[in-house]
C-alpha cells in the first residue's frame, strides 16, 4: 500500500499525483517506471517517475487518462491509496554532456521528458526544451520546465498559445535558424517519436526517444513489451525504454499497441457508464 | 487388513483417478482431477508392499518417507500420514499434484515390476488434501528466536521452502517477491485446473502464521540489491526462478497474437484475464480460434489447454520431436488429447505470417523426420526436404523454455554464473561463490521441477542455519579451495 499525498490536475485529464514510496524515491534515476495497479482486480500498467524527494519520500507521477486505468487512477485523490507499486525499473537515461540538448515532449511526454531533461541540464547541457499540446490547455510542466531548461518553447496545433504548429516544426525551424544540436530525447505518441526521428535522421543527430509498450510484469519474465530495434528484438522493460530513434521499428511498436483495442474499449466504456450511474446515485441520494 | 499377504496386494488393482468429463472441463478451469475419496485412498494404500529397500524413497528427489506415509493411511492414521509427508516435503499438496511421478518414486516402485505402480503421487496428494480440509495446515514446532534475520528473494517453491524450514529453525525470515502475488509459477504459470490457487495460498498463508514476512513489489536487483541486503540480513537466499522467456527467432514473431507461454499464462492466471472484463487485464480473444502451442513440455501443455478453455476452436501442439521426447508429464499430455488438443508431431515451425494490420493469420511449418542420434542418444529430427505446410492460426503461443533473468546477475557482478546465467552454487549447501549469499531452484539449474526446487530450498535452509552458528566456516571453506 502506497499513500496518495498529493493529486491535482494539470490539463483535463492529466494529472499529478505524489506518492509515498521512500525506497523508490532514494532508488531510481532519470528515464526509470514504476508499475502499478489500482485495485485487485486491476491491471498492471507502467507509468514514468517524474519527480522525487528523498526528503519526504515520495515520487511523482503524472498520468494520462486515455483507458480505464488511468481513467480510474485519476478519480483517486490525496489520502487515497494505491495497492501494488514497484520500481524502479527500467534502464535509466545515458546522461552526458552532449552540447546542446533538445527535449521534446508531447502531451504527458512532457512530464516523462522532464526528469532526464534535468538531469541533461545537471550535466552541463544546453537544454532546450519543447513542449506540445493541442491547445493551450493541454501544454504541462511549463514553469517546471523553466526552471531546469535555458529555453522553452511551448506549441499548439491550433495555435492557441504558443508556437503554432506540431513540435516537429518547431524543431526543423532551430535547425534551419542553424542552431547546432547535438542530442535530441523525444517523449510521446508514437506518431510524434516517428516524425522527430525522420526530421533528426538527415542531419545525423543523436536521437533517443521512450517506448511505451503494453507491459505486464515490467521485469523482462512475459516478453509481452518486446520490440523491434535495428531488426532484433528486445524487451523494452529491462533493455529500454529509452532507445536510438533512427533504429526502432515504429510501425510494429503501432500495431502492437493496438492489439487490444476492442477489450479497451469495452473496459473504458464499462467504467465510464458506471462512473455516471455512481455520480447519478449519489444525486439521487443528496435529493 | 494387516493381515493382506504380498500377493494379494500386488493384485489388486490401481484406483482409478476420478476426473471431471474431458468434454465438460476442457470449457471449465476447475481442477481435472477429483481425488481419492477416503475408502479408496485406504485401498490404494493396501497396495503398498513396504519394501524393506524402499526403491521409491530413492526414486524421490527430497527421500520423502513414502512406506511410512502410506502405511499410516492404510491404518487410518491420516494426521500422522500427512506430518510424515511434511517432514521431507514442505509442499505435498502440490508436489502429489505436480510431480513428474512416471519418472520418480512410481518408475521404481515394486509393485510397477507386476502392475501399475502404487499411486504415490495421489496418495500424497490426498493426504495433504485432508490435512488441509479436515483440522487445517499443522503447524510445527519453533525454534526459539535466534536473532538472525535471512532475506529470501524470490516466493516460488525454491523460496517458500526455505523460508519455512529458516522460520521453525527460529530465524526472522523476510520474502521478497517482484510480482504481486506469492507463488512463483505455483501461482501465474501451472493453472487452476491442475493446481488450485486456494492451495498455494493456504501453504503462503500456513508460514504467515508462523512469522514470515511477505514483501510484494521487491524486485531484488532494482528496488535493493543482493549487496543491500547483506548489509540488513545476516544471510541471503536466492530463489528467483528461470524467468526469461526464449522464443523461436524466426520471421514474423512480433505479429499480433504472439505470445510467450509466460505471457499467456501470466495473464489468463496471475491477471485473471479469462474474466474480462470484471478483471480488467484483457487478453486476445480466443473464443472460437484456432490456437498453436510450440513446445512439448508442462508448459505447452498448460498453455494449450488453457487455449480450450478460453474457447478455441482448434488447439494444437506444434513439436518438432515425437511423443516420446516430449519432457511433459504422462497425464498431461494423456489429458490434452482426451480433451481435444490435436498434435503435429514432427513439425518444426519456419515463419509466421499476418495481414496488413500486424494480426498473425498463420504458421509455415517444416515436417521433419527422425535422424542420427545425438550426443543426448536422442535421435536428431531432419527436415524432409520440400515438407513445408501452411497452418492457419490466429494465435501462437511460444513454450520453448526459459533462460535465466540477469536482473540480479547484472546487478551482483561478483556473483559467478554460467554462460547461461545460472548461479553457481556448491551442490550440498547451495553456497554460491558469495559470502552470505545461498541459491536455488530454476535460478541454478535452468527450469526443472517444483520438487527439485523445493529440494534445493531446504538444502540451502539447513545450510544457512550452519552458516549463521559459525559464519567464519564460509572463508575457511573457500581457503580450502584455493590451496586445492
Ligand atoms: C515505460 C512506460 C512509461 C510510461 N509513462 C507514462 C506516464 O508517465 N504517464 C502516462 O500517462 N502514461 C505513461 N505510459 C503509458 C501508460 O502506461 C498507458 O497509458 C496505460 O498503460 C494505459 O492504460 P489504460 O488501462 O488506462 O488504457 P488502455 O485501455 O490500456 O489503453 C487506452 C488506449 O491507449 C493505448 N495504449 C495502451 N497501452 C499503452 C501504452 N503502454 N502506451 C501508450 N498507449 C497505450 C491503447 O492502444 C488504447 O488506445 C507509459 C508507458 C510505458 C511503457
Ligand atoms: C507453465 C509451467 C508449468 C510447469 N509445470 C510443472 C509441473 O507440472 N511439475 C513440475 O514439477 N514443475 C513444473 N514446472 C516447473 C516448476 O514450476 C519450476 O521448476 C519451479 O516453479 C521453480 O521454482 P523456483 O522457486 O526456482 O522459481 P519460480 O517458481 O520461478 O519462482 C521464482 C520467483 O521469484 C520471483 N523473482 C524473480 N526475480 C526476482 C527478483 N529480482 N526479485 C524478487 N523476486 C524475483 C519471481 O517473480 C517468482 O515469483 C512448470 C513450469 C511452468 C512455467
Ligand atoms: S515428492 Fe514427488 S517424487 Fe517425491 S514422493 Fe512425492 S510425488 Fe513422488
Ligand atoms: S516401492 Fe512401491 S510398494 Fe515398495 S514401498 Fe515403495 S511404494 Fe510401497
Ligand atoms: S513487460 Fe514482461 S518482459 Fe517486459
Amino acid at each position: 500500500m502506497n499513500k496518495i499525498i498529493e493529486a491535482r490536475f494539470l490539463a483535463p485529464d492529466v494529472k499529478l499525483f505524489r506518492i509515498e514510496a521512500p525506497k523508490i524515491a532514494e532508488k531510481r534515476k532519470p528515464g526509470q517506471f514504476i508499475i502499478l495497479r489500482v485495485h485487485k482486480n486491476g491491471e498492471r500498467i507502467p507509468l514514468t517517475i517524474a519527480d522525487s524527494s528523498t526528503e519526504d519520500g515520495t515520487i511523482t507521477i503524472i498520468v494520462q487518462g486515455i483507458g480505464k486505468t488511468t481513467k480510474h487512477l485519476n478519480t483517486l485523490e490525496a489520502g487515497g491509496e494505491i495497492i501494488d507499486l514497484v520500481g524502479p525499473l527500467g534502464k535509466p537515461s545515458h546522461i552526458e554532456n552532449f552540447g546542446t540538448a533538445v527535449s521534446i515532449g508531447g502531451g504527458v511526454g512532457t512530464a516523462i521528458a522532464y526528469p532526464t531533461a534535468k538531469a541533461l541540464k545537471e550535466a552541463g547541457n544546453h537544454v532546450i526544451s519543447i513542449i506540445g499540446g493541442r491547445t493551450k490547455e493541454f501544454v504541462i510542466l511549463e514553469d517546471e520546465m523553466k526552471a531546469v531548461c535555458d529555453e522553452v518553447y511551448p506549441t499548439t496545433d491550433d495555435g492557441s498559445y504558443g508556437f503554432h504548429g506540431f513540435v516537429t516544426q518547431k524543431l526543423q525551424q532551430l535547425l534551419d535558424e542553424g542552431r547546432k544540436i547535438d542530442f535530441v530525447l523525444a517523449i510521446g505518441p508514437i506518431p510524434m517519436m516517428k516524425a522527430v526521428a525522420d526530421v533528426t535522421r538527415p542531419y545525423g543527430i543523436k536521437t533517443v526517444v521512450s517506448l511505451n509498450p503494453i507491459m505486464v510484469d515490467g521485469t523482462g519474465m512475459c516478453g509481452g513489451c518486446r520490440a523491434l530495434v535495428d531488426d532484433k528484438v528486445v524487451f523494452v522493460c529491462v533493455d529500454g525504454p529509452e532507445f536510438d530513434a533512427h533504429k526502432v521499428d515504429f510501425s510494429v511498436l503501432t500495431k502492437r499497441n493496438r492489439m487490444y483495442l476492442s477489450q479497451e474499449k469495452q473496459s473504458v466504456e464499462e467504467f465510464e457508464h458506471k462512473c455516471k450511474l455512481d455520480a447519478k446515485i449519489k444525486e439521487v441520494a443528496n435529493g | 487388513m494387516a493381515d493382506l499377504t504380498n500377493k494379494e496386494r500386488m493384485k489388486i488393482q490401481k484406483h482409478h483417478m476420478p476426473e471431471q468429463d474431458p468434454l465438460e472441463r476442457a470449457k471449465n478451469f476447475l481442477e481435472v482431477n477429483l481425488g481419492y475419496d477416503t475408502a479408496t485412498a485406504i485401498e490404494e494404500a493396501q497396495r503398498c508392499i513396504q519394501c524393506k529397500n524402499k526403491p521409491c524413497v530413492e526414486g524421490c528427489p527430497v527421500r520423502v518417507d513414502i512406506p511410512g506415509f502410506i502405511k499410516q493411511i492404510e491404518l487410518g492414521n491420516f494426521k500422522e500420514a500427512a506430518a510424515i509427508l511434511k517432514k521431507d516435503n514442505a509442499l505435498p499438496a502440490v508436489c502429489g499434484r505436480v510431480c513428474p511421478q512416471e519418472e520418480q518414486c512410481e518408475m521404481v516402485c515394486t509393485v510397477g515390476k507386476k502392475n501399475a505402480p502404487v499411486a504415490i503421487g495421489y496418495l500424497e496428494r490426498w493426504a495433504a488434501d485432508w490435512e488441509r480440509k479436515n483440522i487445517g495446515l499443522q503447524k510445527p514446532e519453533l525454534k526459539p528466536k535466534t536473532g538472525k534475520k535471512v532475506a529470501i528473494v524470490g516466493g516460488g517453491p525454491a523460496g517458500l521452502s526455505c523460508a519455512g524450514d529458516l522460520i521453525q529453525m527460529g530465524h526472522d525470515v523476510v520474502v521478497f517477491e517482484a510480482l504481486h502475488e506469492i507463488g512463483g509459477v505455483l501461482m501465474y504459470g501451472i493453472p487452476e485446473f491442475r493446481l488450485p490457487k486456494v492451495i498455494v495460498q493456504a501453504e503462503v498463508d500456513g508460514l504467515r502464521e508462523m512469522g514470515v514476512e511477505f514483501r510484494t513489489n521487491q524486485v531484488i536487483g532494482m528496488t535493493d540489491t543482493v549487496d543491500e541486503l547483506l548489509k540488513e540480513y545476516d544471510a541471503v537466499f536466492l530463489g528467483v526462478g528461470a524467468g526469461l522467456p526464449y522464443f523461436l527467432n524466426i520471421p514474423g514473431e512480433h505479429l499480433n497474437g504472439i505470445y510467450s507461454a509466460n505471457e499467456y499464462l501470466t495473464r489468463v492466471n496471475l491477471m485473471k484475464a479469462y474474466d474480462f472484463p470484471n478483471s480488467d487485464t484483457p487478453m486476445f480473444n480466443v473464443m472460437g480460434k484456432s490456437v498453436a502451442v510450440f513446445g512439448g513440455g508442462n508448459t505447452a501443455m498448460d498453455a494449450v489447454r488453457t487455449s480450450l478453455r478460453l474457447g478455441a476452436k482448434k488447439a494444437m501442439i506444434i513439436y518438432r520431436r515425437t511423443e516420446k521426447e516430449m519432457p511433459a508429464r504422462v497425464e498431461e499430455i494423456k489429458h490434452a488429447k482426451e480433451e481435444g488438443v490435436e498434435f503435429f508431431l514432427l513439425h518444426a515451425p519456419i515463419e509466421f505470417y499476418g495481414d496488413e494490420e500486424g494480426w498473425l493469420k498463420g504458421v509455415k511449418v517444416q515436417e521433419m523426420e527422425l535422424g542420427e542420434p545425438d550426443a543426448s542418444g536422442r535421435r536428431r529430427p531432419v527436415p524432409i526436404e520440400g515438407a513445408i505446410k501452411d497452418i492457419p492460426i490466429e494465435v501462437a503461443v511460444v513454450a520453448i523454455g526459459n533462460g535465466s533473468n540477469p536482473i540480479i546477475s547484472k546487478t551482483t557482478p561478483d556473483l559467478k554464473v554460467n554462460k547461461w546465467g545460472n548461479i553457481l552454487v556448491d551442490e550440498k549447501t547451495m553456497k554460491t561463490n558469495k559470502k552470505g549469499v545461498f541459491a536455488g531452484g530454476d535460478i541454478v539449474t535452468g527450469g526443472a521441477t517444483v520438487i527439485l526446487a523445493m529440494g534445493a530450498g531446504r538444502t540451502a535452509a539447513a545450510a544457512i542455519d550452519e552458516y549463521l552458528k559459525n559464519p567464519d566456516v564460509w572463508l575457511e571453506e573457500k581457503k580450502e579451495e584455493v590451496t586445492n
